[in-house]
């Protein structure tokens, strides 16, 4: 079973739909008991860091989800519950993750300026839309799909320092991190519930994934 | 690099495609589940919804199909029309829409983008605008481009931007249902005082029509068109392999 930690943040009815469409039966839960049950978890998110942050933390649930990633448990965060799994973010202030993954969640257009991408100030930030990925290292999320498959992102900020972990990044007047994994712990910047066939591909390898013994 | 989105729009009221959509083999379908899913297949990048119901029965059918629809295809699905509350945001949202757009709602209330803004996310909020040239000034145009609200459309485009919509959709009156072509002096007009993406929509009648929009403008970000997908006069998958053959970035 593979439930969606449900902590206020975002509407989980997109993410609930397409795993339902792959004939899975999420459970949308903020019970710690059941989240620790689960064969895997997967952890949303929309909006600010430092708020969604505060409420998985008021909710108990950064203990929990720290926990099972530990023990081995398939985690996998989406957008800002990707960004989540970092040790920190830059965005409004410094403000720390759930150190999970080594790297720093950065603005878009910082990341820009320091590698004098984009001097003229041209591109848009959120990048919002459909882009290209790049695969940087082997990652059972990719099974379904190949490189160069379009998904569906809305962000303002993104991961850096993180070669670690970097499974595929994308081009946005540099590149991006797009894909992350180690081990046991995935993330994707881009909402895989709204990235089509491709998307519903990536989930469906991600609900493949069996926990470590 | 971030592909140019093409976005069909439906007109739905009670529940139902305004007019019946012919798909070839098909014959009318006036589903919006069914004509979403097709949408989606044939490889259109986003959906958009547009409510022109008048009755609170029809508001409920409206809510239910969406549902239905947000079930089963899994691309960015968009909502307009009756958008006039915060109120009217959480409904929408809450059936798994992932932008509202708001026209008339925020001339009414010009307090609206702002407060969605904050509670869902500038993301959330796309700004529609009917706009005319009256006078050779562009006005913004209510009630479905009916009414003159006398409002010079750039000034109320910016302002709603700053307020917090993370998107602009610019319909021209001017060139809407002319089919000789998008509005691209409106259109570039509008790219150069806003950074956040803009969908053109209105004048679309053929494949050369986007890609002259896309050559000639390169801050549009998005096609939007209805009429011309539904009667099958372009097909999404013929005119993204043209676009691709002409270099323009896009999601095949």
């Amino acid at each position: 079973m593979t439930a969606i930690v449900d902590y206020g943040v975002g509407n989980l009815f997109s993410l609930r739909s397409s795993l339902e469409a792959l004939g899975e039966h999420p459970l949308v839960t903020a019970d710690p008991e059941a989240i620790r049950a689960a064969d895997r978890v997967i952890l949303p998110g929309v909006g600010a860091f430092a708020d969604a942050a505060a409420r998985l933390r008021a909710g108990g649930l950064d203990g929990v989800t720290r926990e099972i990633a530990q023990r081995g448990t398939p985690l996998m965060g989406i957008c800002l519950g990707m960004q989540l799994l970092f040790e920190k973010s830059l965005e409004y202030g410094e403000h720390s993750g759930l150190g999970l993954l080594k790297g720093t969640v950065r603005p878009i257009r910082g990341i820009l300026d320091d590698c004098g991408a984009d001097p003229e100030g041209k591109l848009k930030i959120p990048q919002m839309g459909w882009n290209a990925l790049r695969f940087r290292q082997a990652s059972p999320l990719f099974r379904y799909i190949q490189e160069g498959d379009y998904v569906y992102f809305v962000h303002s900020y993104a991961a850096t320092d993180c070669d670690d972990a970097l499974a595929a990044d994308t081009e946005y007047g540099t590149w991006l991190t797009a894909c992350v994994q180690r081990e046991n712990v995935f993330g994707c910047q881009f909402h895989p519930e709204k990235s089509g066939t491709v998307g519903l591909n990536i989930l469906k390898a991600f609900c493949e994934t069996e926990k470590e013994a | 690099m971030i592909t140019k989105r093409i976005i069909p729009c439906l007109d739905v009221r009670d529940g139902r495609v305004v007019k019946g959509i012919h798909f070839q083999g098909l014959g009318d379908v006036d589903s919006p589940v069914r004509l979403a899913r097709m949408y989606s297949e044939s490889g259109a990048d986003e959906l958009v919804f547009y409510d022109i119901t008048a009755s609170a029965e029809g508001r409920a059918l409206f809510t239910d199909i969406l549902t239905e629809t947000a079930r089963q295809v899994f691309i960015p699905l968009t909502v307009g029309g009756g958008i006039n509350t915060v109120a009217d945001f959480d409904r929408v949202l809450k059936c798994g829409a992932d932008k509202v757009s708001v026209n008339s709602g925020a001339i009414r209330d010009p307090s609206l983008v702002g407060r969605a803004a904050k509670k869902y996310g500038d993301q959330c909020v796309v700004l529609s605008v009917d706009v005319k040239r009256v006078d050779g000034v562009f006005r913004v145009f209510a009630r479905g481009g009916r009414e003159n609200t006398g409002m010079e459309a750039l000034e109320w485009i910016r302002r709603c931007v700053g307020d917090g919509a993370g998107e602009v959709v610019v319909n021209s009156i001017d060139t809407d249902g002319v089919k000789q072509g998008f509005d691209l002096e409106m259109l570039e007009q509008v790219c150069n005082i806003v950074k956040v993406p803009v969908i053109a929509s209105g004048g679309a009648g053929a494949i050369d029509d986007f890609l002259t929009l896309f050559r000639r403008i390169p801050g549009v970000d998005a096609g939007l068109a209805a009429s011309i997908f539904h009667f099958g006069e372009v097909r999404i998958s013929d005119l993204k392999q043209e676009m691709r053959r002409q270099g323009i970035p896009v999601r095949i």
